[in-house]
């Protein structure tokens, strides 16, 4: 036992002795979240629109009013004529021109449809997607209203039906990158630092002593990996509290269960963490595994930016094999919806699953001699 | 006497490159047992076949009469492995590495600092600074203390006075002496030939085949040939010369003195004489020497390649 500390606590200085890495490891969520949660944003404000209006009625100049008025929007330009949309989309500014059609106010009461046509410049797709879909929202709570005064059942006003946006009504992007931001870390710290660690003491020749010492394989790798677990927990509380209390992202599942779930694919990540440098030679070679094989699907493939559904379908397979993509259900779950282990399990289980897996292909390739 | 180590007709392949062929030998109790060689001569093969960390492809190795195959595990405490190129830990202090190795073996700095004293005594004064910071000779100095800390029975250095300067090579060797004295079994390799004259017994090693195992003395008492010691101020000439004379056997700068060696067996210094007066070299000085173990391990490799 004595053998086993002797070798977690020479761990632990070598970590704390490498300042310029701990500053890294410790700093680098912060400057992540505050990345994520101020610069890269989805939601829109303040985007230049034009209306072309054929009717300029009563409705059509509330409904003008109301896109002007909120905070998305800014109504910058008055079209005469279909001819000018092209020119203005050429400018770049405007980024989507409202049409009215004619006699508007008149065929909404008659007929009770009357139709908006809405026109975005889809040079960058999603933003064009995210002002169609606000542009859409506040005309159906306008349509909403107009039903409400009038105590009469007037039809959507030619756009799609209704959609109600919940758990992230505002569509706060920073709602969800936390969940994925962790995953990132977790596996930055977990998977990254371990596999460098190992793969460190095999260059520095170390790693032969370390096998003819009575160490168990087992000594080595629990011993590497119970400092980066600390830093791991550390740093998932870090987030969590940047979360909530600078960038006001709700949390509404338990604590308790969260810490559980984090702590499973904290296991995870440290078991690729070890897989990686079992197969590795060098601190070079664990890097660039870990960084091409395991940072950049989670980045990419676990729904962290681009949402699994939209994926081809060979992508969306490969997506399950993505430890990262089942924890940010877990995660998003837990913090927007508070789900419970019921809702969760299933993801919980393959989590678990990928996670022992990993464990014993790891301890299997870890050999007790060189070869 | 006991024997510690008992190699016996091992080969080792990695892949195509045959590392280890067909070898054995015995390393008796209490010795100071040298492998000699160049690199790449399978001298580290050998020692992680001797400490379990490899398996041969064929033969057997037993380490104190267990099996390196099925006994490892009895083996490995009783080893201290210093493995070439090894470079302990740079981030930790001088007296956190031996802690950490004590620690690793089960035992503490303070239980068997009698075993290590010789050597740490010489670095205590340096305790506090980083692994990383040390000379190149008190590093050495560092990992054979860290390899000795827990009492092994058989002391296995690969190329431990690689990149050390003269001076500390000799204090290493000196303090592998005394560890002898104390009992220990040392197996020891190194690629300078000049070391072997410090070892019970020298193993020379060459592409994985062992060319000769015998008491340093006898190794250069079986070099036969007549020696010739030659000199000049013209160095480089006088070795440009030599190598192209046709009665030339052998020739390697040696200090001042070129040793020479004549295909015909017996000199002929005079006709030597005239061909170097006609090359152009002033002041030849040419007198017998007695061969040392670098002359008997040149002839000894160079007969080897031949073959």
């Amino acid at each position: 036992m004595n053998t086993f500390k002797g070798f977690v606590i020479k761990e632990f200085k070598q970590i704390y002795r490498d300042k310029r890495t701990l500053l890294v490891l410790f700093g680098m969520p912060v400057i992540m979240m505050v990345l994520f949660g101020f610069a890269i944003r989805n939601e829109i404000s303040d985007a230049q629109i034009g209306v072309l209006d054929f009717s300029r009625d009563d409705v059509t100049q509330t409904l003008t009013h109301k896109l002007q008025a909120s905070k998305s929007f800014t109504v910058n330009a008055w079209l005469e004529s279909y001819e000018e949309v092209e020119d203005l989309f050429r400018q770049g500014n405007i980024k989507e021109i409202v049409v009215f059609e004619q006699n508007f106010a008149e065929k909404l009461e008659r007929e009770g449809v009357a139709d908006i046509q809405v026109i975005t410049d889809a040079t960058d797709p999603n933003l064009a997607k995210l002002v169609q879909a606000y542009t859409g929202s506040i005309v159906r709570d306008y349509v909403a209203d107009l039903n409400a005064e009038n105590g009469i059942e007037i039809q959507q006003a030619g756009l799609q039906p209704e959609v109600r946006m919940m758990y992230n009504p505002e569509l706060r992007s920073v709602n969800l990158f936390v969940p994925g931001l962790i995953a990132i870390i977790l596996m930055l710290i977990s998977a990254l630092m371990t596999s460098i660690s190992i793969t460190r003491e095999k260059e520095m020749g170390n790693m032969e002593i370390l096998l003819v010492s009575p160490l168990k394989p087992y000594h080595i790798i629990i011993g590497k990996v119970l400092p980066y677990m600390v830093l791991s927990i550390v740093n998932v509380l870090t987030i969590l509290l940047l979360a909530r209390f600078v960038f006001e992202v709700p949390f509404r599942g338990s604590n308790l269960f969260f810490f559980l779930e984090a702590g499973l694919f904290i296991m995870t990540a440290l078991a690729l963490g070890v897989f990686i440098s079992s197969a590795a030679n060098n601190q070079q070679t664990a890097m660039m595994v870990s960084l091409a094989g395991l940072l950049l699907p989670t980045v990419l493939l676990s729904g962290f930016i681009f949402p699994v559904s939209s994926m081809p379908e060979v992508l969306q397979w490969v997506s399950h094999f993505i430890p990262a993509k089942w924890f940010l259900v877990i995660v998003r779950g837990i913090m927007l919806k508070g789900s419970d282990l019921m809702l969760v399990w299933k993801e919980t289980l393959i989590l678990g699953v990928m996670t022992a897996g990993f464990i014993g292909l790891s301890l299997k390739k870890f050999n007790v001699r060189l070869q | 006497m006991k024997t510690i180590v008992h190699i016996s007709s091992v080969s080792k392949n990695f892949g195509k490159v045959e590392a280890l062929k067909n070898i054995s030998f015995e390393v008796k109790e209490g010795e100071l047992f040298g492998l000699i060689g160049p690199d790449g001569a399978g001298k580290t093969t050998l020692f992680r076949i001797i400490n379990t960390l490899l398996l041969p492809d064929e033969g057997t190795a037993t380490v104190l009469d267990h099996d390196v195959e099925k006994d490892y595990k009895t083996i490995r405490p009783l080893l201290g492995y210093m493995p070439g190129h090894f470079s302990l830990y740079q981030d930790l202090t001088v007296e956190e590495n031996l802690q950490f190795f004590a620690s690793v073996f089960g035992t503490t700095l303070e239980e068997n600092y009698e075993l290590v004293a010789p050597i740490y005594s010489q670095l205590e004064p340096f305790k506090n600074r980083l692994a990383g910071a040390l000379s190149g000779g008190m590093k050495q100095k560092l990992a054979l203390s860290c390899a000795l800390i827990h009492k092994p029975e058989l002391l296995l250095l690969d190329e431990p006075t690689t990149g050390v300067d003269a001076v500390s090579r000799k204090e290493f060797w000196d303090m592998l002496q005394s560890l002898k004295k104390e009992g220990i079994t040392i197996v020891v390799s190194t690629p300078y030939m000049d070391e072997a004259n410090l070892c019970d017994r020298v193993a020379l090693i060459q592409e994985g085949e062992i060319m000769q195992i015998d008491e340093p003395q006898r190794i250069v008492n079986s070099f036969e040939k007549p020696l010739l010691g030659v000199k000049s101020p013209q160095t480089y000439k006088l070795l440009r010369a030599l190598q192209q004379y046709k009665w030339t056997d052998s020739i390697h700068p040696f200090g001042e003195y070129m040793h020479y060696t004549d295909k015909r067996g017996k000199p002929n210094l005079v006709s030597l004489k005239t061909y170097l007066f006609d090359q152009g070299i002033s002041d030849v000085q040419i007198k017998p020497v007695q061969p040392n173990i670098e002359d008997a391990f040149m002839a000894l490799m160079h007969n080897g390649l031949e073959e």
